[in-house]
């Protein structure tokens, strides 16, 4: 049995590099325009978005790979869960509590 | 599922991941950002688990439900505790890249040497080194933030400390290196495990002589790591949706490292290998400087006559939980008519931007949160600059002493305004061990006791004398 006959066996050297520069890139226009407000934020989302190596780890605890192979799989799938959970979570009670307006009865606004 | 839907799937996934990027750049659309991201989350693993090859599924249910029990509750704790939430999370990241990278690597030495070709061997490599030293100094890092008895909270510093460290790592790549030349030689399986121990160890290292000042940076470069052992990651499992999300996280690290250490003065290399934050021993000889204390009635009667309030908060603040304290203040002060607007440090706090998510919570408007560069060409018509729990970032040495280790970082110029109050635990000096020349201006005034108290105290004063309460 060999499960790993599906992917692509010679890795696609160059096209992964090519991903990589362009996404760098990518992130490092998106980032720089992010408002210094929301640094802790946005830290905790790209916490949880990087947390997509969830895919990987699915793929290692389910495919048909000897037990060892699989817990150690399934520990990787954990740490990422908790990541994105607690990563969107958190972000999001974050971005509720920035406003601009006040409650009743607190001072004129500016 | 076919491979063109899968693959289409994580491009759709991608996509939104950078529009949720994108959404954060204002306040008004950040919320939408989770939302992208979590739509884009869901797509990947529905379709990843929806695959052919994946044909077990308990522990994969079994994983996913631990993940929400404990994802759960670390969402919730104090925003305060925020950055140790963050590098424990760095920690998961790192870990996860590694366990991965090590599964493959043993299941491939067994089911199909002929996969460890000399390319995904440096990925495996790069992704397992990256992974488990990220894991040991976010933990080390985490536990730092959160005060852990046994974790050391002053830098570690020894003689040969960067030789050793630079040592080990350079031993870690050399056997790295060995493993890719041999990836299936009979001592192989072995050395992975040597590698693994000594990334575990570097980690572990890297962080002990790092002080709770350059926190921020550290925790950024930490993001940065995670991100990029997921890069790793996508080059070993051939995964283009991984290598375009590692990417995005590891420049976002990047960035904001970059921005740390600009508003700092410093290089990457001088906060990782500088061992910042000991207590300097020439000031401890020199001349007693006396402070100036004044009362909370003196205090309070000079705020009330003032138009234009300035709050500079630092981590003293968190520490203390001052902060809806501090928003009662800015309530009194603004029921007089009076302009408060908060001064903010890139690097105050422990992490990137923590400042603005605490006195968000507290409800003052984000109108009124205001960057360093901004306020500083109005310090001098500033009546009062209350100082909250801040002290290297309002430091007049930074600008003055060239002997100074915080010389030429940019400052808050709290010196300028007319009056300064600042609030202080103690008579100690701050994180970096270095003494305050503002504390000893003519124009400052000292609040001696805890930020919360003082505060509270303050607030009773303005409501009780204006009769509004």
């Amino acid at each position: 049995m060999t499960p790993d006959a599906a992917p692509v066996q010679s890795a696609d050297f160059w096209s992964q590099l090519f991903v990589l520069v362009l996404a760098t890139f990518i992130g490092l226009g998106v980032i720089r325009r992010v408002s210094r407000l929301l640094h802790t934020p946005l830290m905790s989302i790209t916490n949880a978005i990087s947390a997509i190596a969830v895919v990987g780890s699915i793929i290692v605890t389910g495919a048909d790979y000897p037990p060892h192979i699989r817990l150690l799989g399934a520990i990787a799938l954990f740490a990422s869960m908790t990541n994105i959970v607690s990563g969107f979570l958190i972000t999001d009670r974050m971005l509720k509590m920035f406003k601009t307006d006040r409650k009743p009865g607190a001072g004129e606004q500016k | 599922m076919t491979p063109g839907i899968v693959q289409f799937a994580y491009i759709l996934a991608t996509a939104l991941f950078i529009f949720a990027l994108h959404w954060m750049n204002a306040p008004k659309t950040a919320r939408q950002g989770v939302m992208a991201g979590v739509v884009a989350m869901t797509i990947a693993i529905v379709v990843t688990w929806a695959q052919p090859e994946v044909i077990h599924h308990g522990w994969i249910v079994l994983a996913i439900v631990a993940g929400f029990v404990v994802g759960i509750p670390l969402a919730r704790v104090p925003l305060t505790a925020v950055p140790q939430r963050t590098a424990l999370s760095h920690a998961f990241g790192g870990l996860a890249a590694g366990l991965v990278g090590t599964a493959k690597y043993y299941l491939w030495l067994s089911e199909g040497p002929e996969n460890l070709t000399a390319f995904r061997m440096i990925a495996i490599i790069a992704e397992i080194i990256l992974g488990y030293l990220t894991f040991t100094g976010s933990l080390m890092a985490a536990g730092k933030l959160q005060e852990v008895k046994w974790v050391p909270q002053r830098p570690v510093t020894y003689p040969g400390q960067n030789f050793t460290n630079l040592g080990l790592f350079l031993i870690a790549a050399g056997l790295g290196i060995a493993l890719i030349l041999h990836p299936t030689a009979d001592w192989s399986p072995k050395l992975f495990p040597v590698i693994i121990g000594l990334a575990l160890l570097f980690g572990v290292l890297l962080i002990i002589p790092i002080g709770g000042a350059d926190m921020p940076t550290v925790i950024a470069i930490l993001n940065s790591y995670a991100g990029l052992s997921a890069v790793a990651m996508g080059f070993v499992l051939d995964n283009k949706l991984l290598i375009t999300a590692g990417a995005l996280d590891g420049s976002s690290g990047l960035i904001l490292a970059i921005i740390m250490c600009k508003a700092m003065n410093r290089s990457f290399t001088n906060v990782l290998f500088g061992a910042f934050g000991q207590v300097q021993q020439i000031t401890a000889g020199g001349d007693h400087k006396v402070y100036k204390a004044e009362t909370i009635e003196g205090a309070g009667q000079v705020m009330e006559q003032a138009n234009q309030v300035v709050i500079i908060p630092g981590y003293g603040m968190a520490v203390a939980q001052a902060q809806h304290k501090v928003r009662e203040l800015y309530d009194q002060l603004k029921k007089r008519g009076i302009t408060v607007k908060f001064a903010i440090h890139p690097v105050a706090g422990r992490m990137p931007g923590h400042m603005n998510v605490l006195l968000a919570e507290a409800d003052i408007p984000y109108t009124d949160l205001v960057e360093m560069d901004e306020i500083n060409p109005d310090m001098p018509q500033v009546d009062v600059a209350l100082v909250v729990g801040a002290n290297d970032v309002v430091n007049p040495a930074a600008r003055s002493e060239k002997s100074s280790p915080i010389y030429g970082m940019p400052i808050i110029d709290a010196d300028r305004a007319r009056t300064v109050f600042a609030i202080k635990r103690s008579k100690n000096p701050g994180f970096a061990g270095i003494d305050n020349e503002l504390y000893f201006s003519d124009k400052t005034w000292m609040l001696f006791g805890d930020a919360k108290n003082v505060i509270g105290d303050l607030v009773k004063m303005l409501g009780g004398g204006s009769g509004l309460h």
